[in-house]
């Protein structure tokens, strides 16, 4: 419990420290353009490895990978790609996940 | 919206930020329920959406206490989602530098993907506000969106018990994820850098506490950089 106390303040200081960077800290200065470049993948470079195992191995089916989940994944993926709008591919994923589960619990019943 | 339009900043920023309630609400009723799940008590989940204020971050965060990640990677890993901010704070400093210390480091607790979005936008459209009007317009955005955060996280805790299994809620963590990345797959290299961070955390899987995925965004990150230097020397 106190490990997660100290995860919050810590994560919570070192974002606002990244946050207060360059606006309270570093100034009008223009940052390099090689970490520029490295910054603009960070959120992209993180995210979808976090996802990937949740996706293929989920827990909730003891790790073995899930029809209706991998296709709720796929739809979630795809919308979002094609619409450019989170909510668009939030409701398609949850769509597809009920349909999904609806369809293979039928199936083995 | 021209700048000798008659509505105050501080109005304008507050109709443009309402719109994202319907995005940062969904947020944070979810990260109230799996928290609660995760095992964490009402003061920590309130604490992690006041603190850190980070929606994408706070799910990391999560899923590696819950794979039993020790702190440093759990930090780590959270910490490289945040990084993007570093950008934000790049962008809005032409804009806000001039502003007392003291409103920088308010403005600073506030800036998350939205807020920063939205005025950068405007300051662009509006150069010729003044440097109090644009802190008034930054907070305006800021007003529905962050108490907002922290309110629906409780309420995410309070109902959470409620929700049936059905509903499977296990998946409601990935989709969400998901439904942010799909979006920001913007370039190619965005693109390559995605699929290396798929292939690599899975490849890396096997390694302790969680550092596979931290090795594996430090490879995507670099490939992301690669393929945007390539594509660039391709189109000149």
């Amino acid at each position: 419990m106190t490990q997660v106390w100290t995860i919050i303040l810590v994560l919570g200081a070192a974002t606002y420290l990244v946050r207060l960077s360059f606006l309270g800290l570093v100034g009008d200065r223009p940052l390099p353009a090689w970490l520029i470049r490295h910054l603009r993948y960070t959120a992209v470079a993180v995210l979808p490895g976090l996802v990937a195992p949740l996706v293929l191995w989920p827990e909730a089916t003891g790790g073995a990978p899930d029809p209706a989940r991998l296709a709720a994944a796929a739809v979630t993926l795809g919308v979002g790609l094609w619409r450019k709008s989170v909510l668009w591919a939030m409701g398609a994923g949850a769509a597809t996940l009920y349909a999904g589960l609806a369809l293979t619990g039928w199936a083995t019943g | 919206m021209t700048a000798s339009s008659p509505t105050s900043p501080f109005l304008l920023g507050l109709r443009d930020g309402l719109p994202f309630i319907v995005v940062v609400g969904p947020f944070a009723l979810l990260f109230g329920v799996v928290a609660t799940e995760a095992g964490l008590q009402l003061s920590q989940t309130m604490a992690f959406s006041t603190v850190v204020i980070a929606g994408a971050s706070q799910f990391a965060a999560l899923q590696q206490i819950q794979i039993g990640a020790p702190t440093l990677m759990v930090v780590a890993t959270a910490l490289a989602v945040n990084l993007r901010m570093a950008m934000y704070s790049a962008a809005l400093t032409p804009w806000l530098g001039p502003a007392p210390f003291w409103q920088r480091a308010l403005i600073a607790y506030a800036i998350v993907d939205q807020t920063y979005a939205l005025s950068v936008a405007r300051f662009e459209q509006n150069p010729a506000w003044s440097i109090p009007q644009r802190v008034r317009y930054f907070f305006g955005t800021v007003t529905p969106i962050l108490p907002l955060w922290v309110l629906l996280t409780a309420v995410g805790m309070l109902v959470g018990a409620a929700i049936p299994g059905w509903l499977a809620l296990d998946f409601a963590v990935p989709i969400c994820f998901l439904a942010i990345i799909g979006p920001m797959l913007r370039t190619p290299a965005h693109m390559a850098a995605a699929l290396t961070s798929i292939l690599l955390a899975l490849v890396f899987s096997g390694l302790p506490y969680g550092s596979g995925l931290l090795l594996a965004a430090v490879c995507a990150m670099i490939v992301g950089a690669r393929v945007e230097i390539w594509a660039e020397a391709r189109r000149t």
